[in-house]
């Protein structure tokens, strides 16, 4: 549906773009919803020409213009493709393979075509960085426009293409203050709402008028010259139009001034709520005009007063309610995630477009939408879907931006709708610039006495430098009725030249303007936690000091407002889950999110304690308290997830090295096998490459960890143990004979039996069977280090094993032969050593936790899984091979092992209330899921379940004799089956071959 | 307004106050009538239920605690000067003031605001946040929305944010840092203080006596306006 906003956009791009084909020769089958739903013939009479003129429209096609040079270009090609098809008539008769479409697709693709236009002299312009700093972006596209309009007019004589109203009333506009609307800084709007108004009410209309009766003055004069036919209305109308701020200009231009806040709110809040005075003055002169200007009576003044009554607030209100429908709507998407970012975009749009239904102020009702729903919606969906409104609106906006500023560039270069008056456009340039700059100086002086703080001098001049006129008044003079308004065509030029000098010349100037006059500009700052409380704070102490002193003044009524937010609106349109979650707890979240991220980008692997401090805060030498650590344990528990995996890497250059060697051969070689595992759902999203890749990974991973334990058991009992000896000391009741254990395996879970198989296969085969295993104590050669470290850590995790005591481990001498073995004197890269490095002793029992947690990980409602990709690469590290390469001894090791784990991860996981309120679960999980792409896109969501391992922490209490079974079956049935069956690999090889294997 | 003057008269030392804490001629009679309206006993003095007693104030999550900075713990009682002095914090910031000045830095300060403020959290008054006052506040303001656990970690990073010399407490330093950092946490909001006709004729009619001259004070609270920095 995305794909078919953007399809209408641009199937109104391209009928706006003057082709108007479709219409008159090529009588496209209307099969597509976009081209039915391409707009209305455009209303203007002015877009009649290129619609009347297409009979021929190979004719003008055959002009280097720049969808027209496309088109000419496919022409021959077209031709050519038609003979092919003719031939193939002659050979094969009645089927053409190839055919030429070009009616067919013609407008979509023209519209493509100049999409991909604006996309690319976007990544042109921002070549150079000198340059963009100096000129604006809009002035370039203005200036491109010219030039293209200049070549089509050239090649064509005619300009085919021009800014059509109806394009850029339904489709353009709404695009942009959509986004300015959803993005609203909310507060900062209502906190200035009174200057906002004041600016825009009294200001449009001050300038309005001003300029109407002036240029009406200069007329008589005879300033004006005579062929200027045009009386007081029309000047009057003239006036209205011309005088509005218009949005698009504004942004444009003060997104690159970056001037302080406030500032840029009242301007723009202007340039969005003026659009009900310009709208209300447009149409009421329109019909004085229509009626003429000695009928109009008393009551049509008062009239005019109350239409402006009813369009804006009516406007308003019904943005207000789409915003509650949207809100509403939001509220019962959760199974439906995917489309969640859709509602947001029709119910924004649909507030536009009824607003206009009704005649009243879109884009007020537009901005109230968005600003009213923003709150609600952004509770209410995922995190995903934030994402996905965020850069859609943003990506729509920008590109209808560039294409309105393009088209206002070719617009201007057609010579048939102008008819110059020198007097006129110098008039009407002074005329608004004066009016602007005594109108701002007027309202200020009258709201300075009421703001606290005032605005001066220096804000006084950049608001009326920034009053800068743009495509809204392009468009309303476009739509102008040139029987009724004579004088049109000295209207329309005038304004072209108003909206470039504007854009262009105070575009260009008002930023070295903002530099000189000091203006204080934002900063962009990092939201601070402190801040948010202090915010709060301030506000209730306010609040309250005016409760004591009787007043019933701003913060009184927002408090009044906040309760009633609280009370009832939220209770309507907030999730429950939602619901009860506080504020500042969100920004909490958001705040730690970011710093996470920050962390990660920063090259977060390695993570030296310095910078595991805040990054938004001075960096400190070391943590200063134990409950930094545990905060961010708690962070990993509640789904704000500080990557703890990332610390652990500490490596020296060698090993860093080593690792990415293997690194990149192990991605190398998972590459093939994700193929099976390719799935597509239209409902959910897949897992990404690399999370299916980390998954997998991560078995690997806890796999070899548990094959770690194993190895040097085994190695400790090499020579005398057998494989059948070590299954049993895995589990005591089963003892140690092995046809025991296969019938207690057989009567636990008879799924098993085909592993069962192959593991007897392999044990007939004893001696390759221990080739195997040494080539799995090769792999883990790295790991076998561990378990010396790790009784500190999870001693949780042994103690399931029901292995012996670690004994201290000697490197073998498989181990020096490893390439990646690194200096055998050098810290391995373990979590538990690299975290006792570290982190002071105080917080070692921190740590101690937070590994523990990280131990559990095999249980899925655990959000911390740390396959991080550095752990994928100690996992690649440690053993990473093949499935059909694990020997079934350790394979049934390490099960019963990650079953141990599982089990006491489950338990000490602070995961207990799961079960009091399943759906609360539900939802929070899914939130984590989707927070978890921040921080680190390769770690495999919680919440859905992993394929090859079902949750074993569902059923903590079966314990540990269930999950190795369970494990095991998924394991061996989830994963593809091993290419070839464990070859037996010549004795000498197992060596070499480890490294090329991976 | 010659009749504002010899109503002046009845508010005891309104002179000095005017001088001192720079409220206007009429704000000082607003506030003087404010302060009769929520002294019901007309003792002269406001005590602790008088403040109890406004609606409003038992529902702001803080409310207990303004009191506080109102009426001083030993204290039982508030005269009308503290009264003014007080909300004389709230008063927007001169800009006239200059640093340089000897004479002591005046109540709307910025300096004052922020230490008013963060008198408010720093209820044992030993000049240091401390992570069980934060987390108090913070308990106040939020009540039953968050876990403790959460609230735990909100405090922890509050305080490891704010907390520049480590000590693991706030002082008003670093308070002070973390307000002048936070540009829009502690955003200037424009608010035009007024009372609505119906709060006048509600205040008359507590008031019952006086009703006709407080007509005239209809407006004279606009230019009243309370403000953080």
């Amino acid at each position: 549906m995305l794909l078919m906003l953007l399809l209408l956009l641009t199937a109104g791009t391209g009928t706006g773009a003057g082709t108007g084909a479709g219409t008159g020769t090529g009588a496209p089958p209307l099969r597509g919803p976009a081209l039915r739903s391409s707009p209305p013939v455009p209303a203007s009479p002015s877009a009649s020409p290129p619609l009347l003129l297409l009979p021929k429209p190979r004719a003008e096609y055959g002009a280097p213009g720049v969808a027209s040079a496309r088109s000419a270009a496919e022409e021959p090609a077209g031709g050519g493709g038609e003979e092919a098809g003719e031939q193939h008539h002659h050979h094969g008769g009645g089927f053409r393979v190839v055919q030429w479409e070009w009616s067919y697709v013609q407008t979509p693709y023209i519209i493509a075509i100049w999409l991909l236009v604006a996309s690319v002299a976007k990544i042109l312009f921002h070549f150079s960085q000198r340059f963009t700093t100096v000129v604006p972006e809009s002035c370039m596209l203005i200036l491109l426009g010219l030039v293209l309009g200049g070549i089509v007019l050239i090649a064509n004589k005619k300009q085919l293409y021009q800014l059509e109203p109806a394009l850029f009333f339904l489709f353009l506009l709404p695009t942009i203050v959509g986004d300015a609307g959803y993005f609203m800084p909310a507060r900062l709007f209502f906190d200035n709402l009174g200057a906002i108004l004041m600016y825009a009410v009294v200001g449009t209309l001050w300038n309005a008028f001003c300029t109407g009766f002036s240029l009406y003055a200069a007329k008589l004069v005879g300033v004006i010259d005579e062929r200027v036919h045009a009386d007081l209305l029309d000047f009057l109308l003239f006036g209205a139009l011309v005088s509005a701020v218009d949005p698009v200009a504004v942004l444009a231009v003060f997104e690159e001034v970056h001037v302080n806040d406030t500032l840029f709110i009242i301007v723009f809040g202007e340039s969005l709520v003026n659009d009900a005075v310009t709208v209300v003055l447009y149409k009421v002169y329109i019909s004085f005009v229509e009626v003429g200007a000695e009928n109009v009576q008393t009551v049509d003044y008062f009239k005019g007063v109350a239409s402006f009554l009813i369009v804006s607030i009516g406007g308003t209100l019904v943005g207000l309610v789409f915003a509650v429908l949207l809100g509403f709507i939001t509220r019962f998407t959760k199974k439906v995630r995917i489309i969640e970012p859709l509602f947001v975009f029709l119910l924004v749009y649909l507030a536009y477009l009824t607003a206009e239904l009704f005649s009243l102020s879109a884009i007020l009702s537009m901005t109230f939408c968005g600003i009213g729903a923003n709150k609600y919606v952004e509770a209410n969906i995922s995190q995903k879907s934030r994402t996905t409104v965020k850069y859609t609106m943003k990506t729509l906006a920008s590109i209808a931006e560039t294409i309105i500023f393009i088209f206002l560039g070719i617009s201007a270069v057609d010579k048939t709708k102008w008819a110059w008056d020198t007097g006129l456009v110098s008039c009407t340039l002074i005329f608004i610039f004066i009016f602007r700059a005594m109108g701002v100086i007027g309202q200020t002086w009258v709201l300075n006495r009421f703001r606290l703080v005032p605005l001066d001098k220096i804000d006084q001049v950049v608001m009326s430098y920034g009053g800068l006129r743009g495509a809204v008044a392009f468009a309303l003079v476009v739509l102008l009725d040139g029987e009724q308004v004579r004088a049109k065509d000295y209207f329309v030029a005038t304004t072209i030249v108003v909206v470039f000098f504007t854009v262009m010349f105070q575009g260009l100037t008002i930023k070295p303007l903002v530099k000189w006059l000091k203006v204080p500009r934002s900063t962009s700052r990092k939201p601070t936690i402190n801040e948010e409380i202090h915010e709060r704070a301030f506000d209730h102490i306010l609040t309250a000091v005016e409760d004591i002193a009787g007043l019933q003044g701003y913060h009184h009524w927002r408090d009044k407002w906040e309760q009633f937010d609280k009370n009832y609106l939220s209770k309507l349109l907030l999730r429950k889950s939602v619901y009860r979650k506080s504020e500042l707890w969100e920004a909490y979240q958001k705040i730690n999110i970011r710093d996470a991220i920050s962390v990660i980008d920063q090259g977060g692997n390695v993570l030296t304690s310095a910078r595991l401090s805040l990054p938004s805060m001075t960096s400190r030498a070391s943590f200063p308290e134990v409950t930094n650590v545990t905060n961010y344990l708690r962070e990993n528990g509640s789904g704000v997830c500080l990557d703890l995996q990332v610390i652990d890497n500490v490596p020296g250059a060698k090993v860093e090295e080593d690792m990415e060697t293997h690194h990149v051969l192990a991605e190398n070689l998972y590459k093939p096998r994700r193929r099976y595992q390719s799935a597509y759902s239209r409902h959910f999203m897949p897992l990404g490459e690399k999370e299916r890749q980390d998954r997998e990974v991560f078995q690997r991973n806890m796999k070899s960890r548990m094959e770690t334990f194993k190895s040097t058991r085994h190695k400790r009992h090499k020579k005398e143990r057998s494989l059948k000896k070590r299954r049993g000391s895995d589990s005591k009741e089963d003892g140690n004979e092995k046809p025991r254990r296969n019938v207690s395996w057989q009567d636990k879970d008879p799924v098993v039996v085909p592993v069962e198989s192959e593991e007897e296969k392999g044990e007939h085969s004893d001696p390759e069977k221990e080739k195997e295993e040494d080539e799995g104590i090769t792999f883990v050669a790295r790991k076998a280090e561990t378990p010396k470290i790790r009784p500190k850590s999870v001693p949780a995790a042994l103690e399931g094993c029901h292995s012996p005591p670690a004994a201290p481990y000697s490197p073998t001498s498989e181990d020096s032969h490893l390439p990646w073995k690194g200096g055998v004197g050098s810290p391995p890269p373990c979590v538990s050593v690299e975290a006792t490095k570290i982190i002071p002793v105080d917080l070692q029992q921190a740590w101690n936790q937070s590994i523990s947690s990280l131990e559990s990980i095999s249980s899925p409602p655990a959000p911390a899984e740390p396959v991080h990709p550095r752990v994928s690469a100690l996992s690649r590290l440690g053993g990473p091979r093949p499935a059909s390469y694990t020997p079934p001894g350790s394979l049934a090791g390490s099960t019963s092992s990650v079953g141990a784990q599982v089990a006491q991860g489950s338990f000490c996981f602070p995961e207990k209330k799961e079960e009091e309120e399943e759906e609360e679960e539900e939802e929070e999980e899914g939130a984590l899921q989707e927070m978890r792409p921040l921080m680190s896109s390769l770690r495999p969501p919680g919440a859905m379940p992993p394929p090859p391992q079902p949750p074993p922490g569902s059923a903590p209490g079966s314990g540990k004799r269930r999950n190795p079974c369970v494990y095991l079956r998924s394991f061996v049935t989830a994963p593809p089956p091993p290419p070839p069956p464990p070859p037996p690999p010549p004795p000498g090889d197992s060596r070499s071959r480890g490294p090329t294997q991976l | 307004m010659g009749s504002s003057s010899s109503r002046l008269d009845r508010v005891p030392g309104a002179k000095d106050l005017m001088e001192e804490t720079g409220f206007s001629e009429t704000n000082i009679l607003c506030l003087y009538d404010r302060f009769e309206v929520l002294d019901r006993e007309e003792r002269g003095y406001l005590r602790l239920e008088d403040f109890e007693a406004i609606q409003q104030l038992a529902v702001n999550p803080i409310g207990d605690r303004i009191i506080g900075a109102f009426v001083f713990p030993g204290r039982e009682t508030l005269d009308f000067p503290s009264f003014v002095r007080v909300l004389a914090h709230f008063r927007p910031t001169d800009t006239t003031w200059s640093r340089s000045g000897s004479q002591p830095e005046p109540a709307n300060s910025r300096t004052r605001k922020l230490r008013f403020a963060f008198s408010l959290y720093d209820q044992d008054g030993d000049g240091k946040i401390s992570r069980a006052e934060l987390t108090e506040m913070l308990q106040a303001m939020l009540g039953m929305q968050v876990t403790d656990e959460q609230l735990q970690s909100i405090v922890g990073r509050a305080i490891q944010e704010a907390d520049l010399d480590r000590d693991g407490a706030i002082s008003f330093d670093e308070f002070k840092k973390m307000a002048a950092s936070g540009q829009t946490g502690l955003k200037s909001v424009s608010s035009i203080m007024y009372r609505t006709k119906q709060q006048q004729q509600q205040q008359q009619y507590i008031c019952g006596e006086g009703g006709t001259e407080q007509v005239h004070l209809k407006h004279s609270c606009q230019t009243l306006m309370f403000i953080f920095c």
